[in-house]
C-alpha cells in the first residue's frame, strides 16, 4: 500500500462528478485512466488528499459522428480509439499512432481526456490534438466552455483547465480530402517515452501543391511543438527532396526545444527530429498522393 | 482518513466482500487480502508488466487500479487459468513445453496479457506476438522462448 491516503468518491453521473468538483476544486484530483496518476501516487510525488473516480460516470465515455467529425467522450480508453472504425477510416493519423501510446494494458484503461488533462509534452494524445485541430470542451457545474488545442495546453503537465472543470469532450474533425499522414516516433523500447517523436499532415491541391501542412512534435518543449514556420515553407509550394530537407532543418535546429534526459542528449533529439521529419513528410506526401 | 470502504469483486469466479482503505492497489488486494499471490508485483508504476490481470476481460495493471474501483467488476488472475494442478491451460502446458520460463516472476502476467491477445488474434506474427509482449519484462529468457510457447499456444488452442 504505497499511496497517502485520501478521501474517495465514485459519482455515477457527470452532474454529480461537477458538483464534487465544485465544493472540492482545491485538494481533489480526477482519476480518470490513473495509468499516469496513479504511478505518481505510488512514489507519492502527488498525495491528493481527495480523488473523484470518473470510471462511473458512463455518459462520458462514446465516439460519435457529428457533423465533419467525430466527438469522443473524455473517459473513453486509448484502446478504443485504436480500433474504432470510423477513426481508422476518417482520423487515420490517431488510428495510426494509437498503438505507440504506452502497452496494451495501459491502452486498456488509460482514456483520451486523461492524457490530454495530464499534458505531458511526451505523451502522443496532445500531440494529436494539435495536429488534428481538435477543441476540447470543459464543464463546471454551470457553465461549459470550448477551447481550441493550442490554446488548451499552456506548459509542462499543465493545461487552461479551471480547478473546477472537468474535460467532458472532444471534437475531432476529420481529415480533409487529399490529405496525407505520418506518425513516428523513436523509444528506447516499445511503449516507452518516445525521445522525439512527430505527427505530420499535408494536404495536396489539385496541381499536386502542398496547401497545408502541420508537423507536431513530442518531447521536444514544454508541451507539444507546433512547428508552424517549417510548416509555413511547405504551404503553397511543389514539395521537393531540397523542400523536405530545409523544413526538416528549420523543425529541428530552430523551432523545438527539447530539454534532453537520462537517455538522449538534447543534440541527439534534435538529430532524431530532423530525421523523423523528413520521413514523415515522405510518407505523408506519399499517402497524399495516392488519395489524389 | 483511514476510512474503509466494503468491496464485492468477483475473481476467477467467485464473489468476494473484504474492506479496504481507498489507497489499497488492487494488486495488494489481491494477494495480501484474498491471498491470491500468483498475481506478482515488480515495480509498482506500469512499467514490468507482471502485475497483469483480466479486469472484465481485458489484461490491464492490477497496480494500477485501486481495489474499490474493481467494485462489482469480475477479475481473473493466473489461478483461474488452469481447472486443477494436473491440468493445465492449454496456454501454460505450451510454456511448460517450450521453456517459456526460467524464474516464472513474469510468467503470470505474462499469460493474463496473452490470453485476450491470443482470443483476438488466433493466428498471431512474431511481430504481433513481440508487440503484445512489449508490455512485459522478462530478464531471464531473452523473450526467444517466450514467444515461441506463445506460436505452440496458438496452435494448441485452435
Amino acid at each position: 500500500m504505497k499511496p497517502a491516503p485520501f478521501e474517495y468518491h465514485a459519482p455515477t453521473s457527470l452532474e454529480q462528478a461537477l458538483d464534487l468538483m465544485s465544493q472540492h476544486a482545491s485538494e481533489a484530483k480526477l482519476l480518470a485512466g490513473g495509468q499516469s496518476l496513479v504511478p505518481a501516487m505510488n512514489f507519492r510525488i502527488v498525495q491528493p488528499g481527495m480523488l473523484i473516480d470518473l470510471n462511473r460516470v458512463a455518459e462520458l465515455s462514446y465516439i460519435r459522428e457529428e457533423g465533419p467529425g467525430l466527438h469522443v467522450g473524455a473517459m473513453t480508453r486509448e484502446r478504443q480509439l485504436e480500433f474504432d472504425v470510423s477513426i481508422e477510416r476518417r482520423i487515420p493519423l490517431l488510428h495510426e499512432a494509437a498503438p505507440n501510446i504506452a502497452h496494451p494494458q495501459i491502452r486498456n484503461r488509460g482514456t483520451l481526456g486523461g492524457s490530454i488533462v495530464n499534458a505531458d509534452p511526451a505523451a502522443e494524445l496532445p500531440v494529436l490534438m494539435l495536429a488534428l485541430n481538435a477543441r476540447l470542451k470543459a464543464k463546471n457545474n454551470s457553465s461549459e466552455r470550448w477551447l481550441d488545442a493550442p490554446d488548451f495546453f499552456t506548459g509542462m503537465f499543465s493545461t487552461a483547465l479551471a480547478p473546477d472543470e472537468i474535460l467532458v469532450e472532444i471534437e475531432l474533425p476529420f481529415m480533409p480530402a487529399s490529405t496525407g499522414w505520418s506518425f513516428m516516433e523513436v523509444a528506447p523500447r516499445a511503449g516507452d517515452y518516445a525521445l522525439m517523436g512527430i505527427a505530420a499532415l499535408l494536404t495536396l491541391d489539385e496541381a499536386g501543391k502542398c496547401s497545408n501542412a502541420k508537423l507536431v512534435y513530442l518531447n521536444a518543449g514544454e508541451g507539444p511543438v507546433d512547428a508552424k514556420q517549417a510548416a509555413q515553407l511547405l504551404q503553397g509550394e511543389t514539395i521537393t527532396g531540397k523542400l523536405i530537407d530545409e523544413a526538416a532543418a528549420l523543425a529541428s535546429q530552430t523551432e523545438i526545444n527539447p530539454f534532453g534526459n537520462i537517455h538522449t542528449s538534447i543534440e541527439f533529439q534534435r538529430h532524431l527530429a530532423n530525421v523523423l521529419t523528413k520521413n514523415a513528410l515522405k510518407q505523408a506526401i506519399r499517402r497524399a498522393g495516392e488519395l489524389q | 482518513m483511514t476510512h474503509v470502504i466494503p468491496i464485492t469483486i468477483t475473481v476467477n469466479g467467485k464473489e468476494y466482500t473484504r474492506d479496504a482503505e481507498p489507497r489499497m492497489l488492487l494488486s495488494d488486494f489481491l494477494r495480501h487480502e484474498l491471498r491470491l499471490t500468483g498475481t506478482h508485483v515488480g515495480c509498482e508504476h506500469g512499467v514490468c508488466g507482471a502485475c497483469t490481470i483480466l479486469f472484465d476481460g481485458e489484461s490491464m495493471r492490477s497496480c494500477l487500479i485501486f481495489a474499490v474501483q474493481a467494485q462489482g467488476h469480475a477479475i481473473t488472475t493466473v489461478e483461474g487459468l488452469a481447472s486443477d494442478k494436473d491440468n493445465l491451460h492449454p496456454l501454460q502446458q505450451s510454456f511448460w513445453e517450450a521453456h517459456g520460463l526460467q524464474c516464472g516472476y513474469c510468467t503470470p502476467g505474462i499469460l493474463m496479457t496473452m490470453i485476450p491477445f491470443l482470443k483476438q488474434n488466433p493466428n498471431p506474427s512474431e511481430e504481433e506476438i513481440r508487440h503484445a509482449l512489449s508490455g512485459n519484462l522478462c530478464r531471464c529468457t531473452g523473450y526467444q522462448h517466450i514467444v515461441d510457447a506463445v506460436k505452440l499456444a496458438a496452435e494448441k488452442m485452435k
